[in-house]
């Protein structure tokens, strides 16, 4: 594991070319567009799971490109996709309770009495 | 080395303790060692505080009927109890002090990574306290430390929004450190000091503050849509108007289950060192307890639901939930067989720090154990709500946790403060809270099972004998943590110096003087030997 | 005495000239930069889980009452939503421009990049107050005015979605104000100390969170505002 005596004596990453900073803006204002255009269309359940894919993607294009995450160690990674694994367990447990209302008998219900 | 008797605040040479003088250069310090004393004289105060919650549950549960207080008033004392003792006490204890004070040090740096966040974390602490203490001036809240929802959403008329708004600040507290551990773990350990030579303290520290930073928030948000219901009636919790109370509990429970092993893990950190120091042993199976530490902290998210089984969840994810809680014993009872092999054939000394260790490997099994007892769903339906669940979390947390943060404290007392305590006074202290503790909380497993429901001021009359025995040993465990308070004050004075390492142990923070420089080390130390690097045989060393 | 520099020896801390930035407790710039990084990124982390479990939340009720949260789209204003998306996206343009000059020690190109990701900020923040002005004319503010005529069996659960609207909308905008008070912070300090490849991280880290908070809203958008805006 790096240790102090590992970093560079100067900080940061390598300057990322102006070029890229636009390329990556005119792709996520597309993707907005893209965004608004399909919500237009009635794909009936599917809508929503498009518009969080493409929020995914514009998500990505943001850490990867302007939060330098491109460029990271391997450690910033980890930290960055920690959180999302995190934050899925939070939603796939809870859900789990929801989502399995009445798969199962819910135990036998005593009552007094013959 | 002279044996005359001086404040260490006096003597030279110069220490972190009397680097600089007045109260401004306490409160606006930024010395980790220094913010790590505030803590644990404020954390004291608030064990106290919490301590006095329990006396008087303790006093009114002694006979059956609901005599001494009514039972509004009764619901406050074991909120209030409640909130002091897990917010202010358990979570915050060992991380903020003796992980503050040690962590730097272990690593071999200077101080944490962000020393003016360090002292932050301590204020919002404070600022946190003074909600809670605040909401107990104003007459208390009775919800429970769970605040379950819509009672303490819409229902309940006491000062609800307050003790929130505490626990709240408190969270960023807790945060903060685990933020500030987290990166100075991996950005400021000395050269040499790779993870596998890390003291096991350390890997504890280390998967406690991953806990802090992942968990406090979804708490934090949870308590704040339930402060933001209560002041605007929404119905967000409220069933009566479509607001599920099982979600609130679902998000509480995210963080607070987690929290439990916020409690515990700096605790298990501490026995690993104590079980190596007085075993003259490195510790067995180094890899499994780092690993294990780690373990307990990521599966322990994935378990919250077992205090739900009988809240109106789905039977289906009782069952995972149920599955799940069995996994997280595994790595919590590796710990335990390792420390246990670590002590088979070391030479073992019996210094007051060891006898903590010892307290805490038996009373934290019994705990352990009695967990996976509440973890099966079937066994659950009858135990839940009673006096079983009381003894089993009083088990770990007390049993465990203060025991190891005792033991901690009274192994790392000389190099904190350049003195030695009373030895005799010490051990006998020890004795008397592990007296004092069975005799408090064993009866408690009995009365669970037996049916005594918790969360009553008056019970059947047939608890009766049980009871008293609880509150006696409450008595003697009481004294038990008040004699520590006198012998280790009475040391600052007339205790015995202390030199670098009176216990011969291993470790970067024993090479130092005691007390330390303000920036520990003149030369960063160069790491070349692997953790708990103790001789094999013991008989030739003398330990000074 | 306790000077802080006095307590420890300079020939052993630094054997060469270093930056007047390094904070004693670092070794160098490097561990400080990577420092300061990592701990911003540690702070995103503990955010994630902040609005995540806003966002969980928000997830479980529309699974429950799909019905009466899609009847909602019909009071937002998709098109000011994708505006306001927009501008965010904008923001985040010239505040990575702004690190980047910072990186390369430009100081007057700093002053312009942060203005102009302020007054973006600022955009965004007029046209949300419009849109809760909006809002509280139509009567759809809980508690101070929550009406819903049209569908009176959702009353109660479109309340709850709306609750969370301007929950949402409204610690994303209180991120925001934050946001906006560190970019404050940043033009003022960008005035006395120059910034170049020694020593950007001020700006770096500002970024992180900027940019992190335009995720926020990323998510929020097609949520709040797109739930049944077909037909």
């Amino acid at each position: 594991m790096a240790n102090h005596s590992d970093h560079a004596e100067h900080a940061g990453h390598p300057v990322v070319p102006v070029r890229t900073y636009v390329i990556i803006w005119l792709a996520l204002l597309g993707c907005t567009g893209l965004t608004y255009g399909v919500a237009l269309i009635d794909l009936g359940p599917w809508n929503i799971v498009v518009a969080l894919m493409i929020a995914f993607f514009k998500m990505s294009l943001v850490v990867l490109f302007f939060m330098h995450v491109k460029q990271e160690n391997n450690l910033t990674r980890l930290f960055v996709a920690g959180g999302f694994v995190w934050l899925l367990i939070l939603l796939a447990l809870t859900l789990n309770d929801y989502m399995s209302r009445g798969w199962l008998p819910e135990g036998h219900i005593w009552r007094p009495g013959p | 080395m002279s044996t005359a008797v001086q404040d260490p605040r006096t003597q030279s040479p110069v220490n972190y303790l009397n680097a600089e003088d007045g109260l401004k250069s306490w409160l606006l310090t930024t010395d980790h060692k220094r913010i790590a004393i505030l803590y644990l004289i404020s954390i004291t105060v608030f064990f106290m505080i919490g301590g006095f919650f329990a006396v008087l549950m303790r006093l009114e549960l002694a006979t059956p009927p609901g005599d001494l207080f009514n039972s509004d008033t009764y619901n406050k004392l074991f909120t209030m109890h409640g909130i002091v003792m897990v917010f202010f006490f358990l979570v915050p204890s060992i991380p903020a002090t003796l992980g503050n004070f040690l962590l730097p040090m272990m690593v071999g740096a200077r101080d944490l990574a962000f020393p003016r966040v360090n002292l932050l974390s301590w204020y919002l602490y404070i600022i946190g306290g003074i909600f809670v203490v605040a909401t107990v001036g104003l007459g208390g809240v009775d919800t429970g430390w769970t605040f379950y929802t819509p009672f303490s959403s819409t229902y309940s008329n006491t000062w609800v929004l307050p003790a929130i708004m505490g626990i709240f600040v408190a969270g960023f507290s807790s945060i903060l450190t685990g933020l500030n551990f987290i990166v100075t773990v991996h950005k400021m350990r000395a050269p040499g000091m790779t993870w596998g030579r890390l003291p096991l303290f350390v890997w504890s520290q280390y998967a406690t503050a991953l806990i802090q930073i992942l968990g406090t928030p979804v708490v934090a948000i949870t308590l704040a849509l339930c402060a933001l219901e209560r002041a605007f009636h929404i119905g967000i919790f409220d069933p009566s108007i479509g607001g599920d109370p099982i979600l609130f509990q679902h998000m509480f429970w995210f963080y607070s289950h987690p929290a439990v092993y916020i409690m515990i893990l700096p605790g298990m950190g501490v026995i690993s060192e104590l079980v190596t120091c007085f075993s003259r042993k490195r510790v067995f199976g180094y890899d499994f307890v780092a690993a294990a530490s780690v373990g307990i902290a990521v599966i322990g998210f994935l378990v919250w639901g077992h205090h739900m089984f009988v809240t109106g969840q789905s039977m289906y994810a009782s069952m995972v939930f149920s599955i799940l809680s069995f996994l997280v014993a595994v790595p919590s009872a590796i710990k335990i067989f390792n420390w246990t092999a670590t002590m088979y054939q070391g030479s073992i000394r019996y210094d007051t720090p060891m006898l903590y260790a010892f307290g805490f490997i038996g009373l934290f099994t019994i705990g352990g154990l009695t967990g996976l007892f509440l973890a099966t769903t079937a066994i659950d339906v009858h135990l839940t709500d009673t006096y079983f669940v009381i003894a089993h979390f009083h088990y770990v947390m007390v049993g465990g946790m203060v025991m190891a943060y005792l033991g901690g404290i009274h192994f790392w007392w000389p190099k904190m403060t350049g003195r030695m305590y009373s030895e005799p006074w010490a051990k006998f202290s020890a004795l008397i809270v592990f007296v004092g503790f069975n005799l408090t909380f064993f009866p408690q497993f009995i009365l669970g099972y037996q049916g005594m429901p918790r969360r009553y001021h008056a019970y059947a009359p047939e608890f009766h004998v049980l009871n008293v025995m609880s509150s006696c040993g409450a008595s003697i465990l009481g004294i038990g943590y008040i004699l520590p308070l006198i012998y280790l004050l009475a040391s600052l004075k007339t205790g015995k110096p202390a030199g670098p390492n009176p216990w011969g142990a291993k470790g970067l923070e024993w090479t130092t003087q005691s007390p330390p420089t303000t920036f520990n080390f003149e030369k960063i130390p160069v790491v070349t030997e692997e953790a708990y690097a103790y001789a094999a045989t013991t008989e030739e060393e003398t330990v000074g | 005495m306790a000077d802080q520099a006095a307590d420890l020896n300079p020939g052993t801390l630094v054997e060469h000239e270093h930056s007047p930035f390094l904070r004693h407790h670092f070794e160098d710039m490097g561990q400080q930069f990577e420092s300061s990084t990592l701990g911003m990124w540690v702070f995103l982390l503990t955010e994630i889980m902040f609005f995540g479990g806003m966002f969980g939340a928000y997830t479980v009720y529309r699974s429950m009452y799909p019905d009466a949260f899609a009847s909602t789209s019909r009071h937002m204003i998709p098109w000011l939503g994708a505006t306001n998306t927009a501008v965010l996206i904008c923001s985040s343009l010239t505040m990575a421009l702004a690190v980047r000059s910072a990186h390369l020690g430009s100081r007057k190109l700093v002053r312009w990049m942060l203005v102009l990701t302020m007054i973006f900020g600022l955009a965004f923040i007029g046209v949300k107050f419009t849109e809760y002005y909006l809002h509280w004319k139509d009567h759809l503010v809980p508690w101070l005015n929550f009406q819903y005529p049209e569908h009176p069996e959702f009353f109660y659960n479109a309340q709850i979605l709306f609750c969370f609207y301007f929950f949402m909308t409204g610690f994303h905008a209180l991120h925001m104000f934050v946001g906006l008070g560190l970019l404050s912070w940043l033009l003022i300090k960008n005035e006395t100390t120059l910034f170049g490849p020694q020593y950007y991280s001020p700006v770096e880290i500002t970024g992180l969170y900027w940019h992190f908070v335009d995720i926020v809203w990323i998510f929020l958008f097609p949520l709040l505002y797109l739930i049944g805006a077909h037909g």
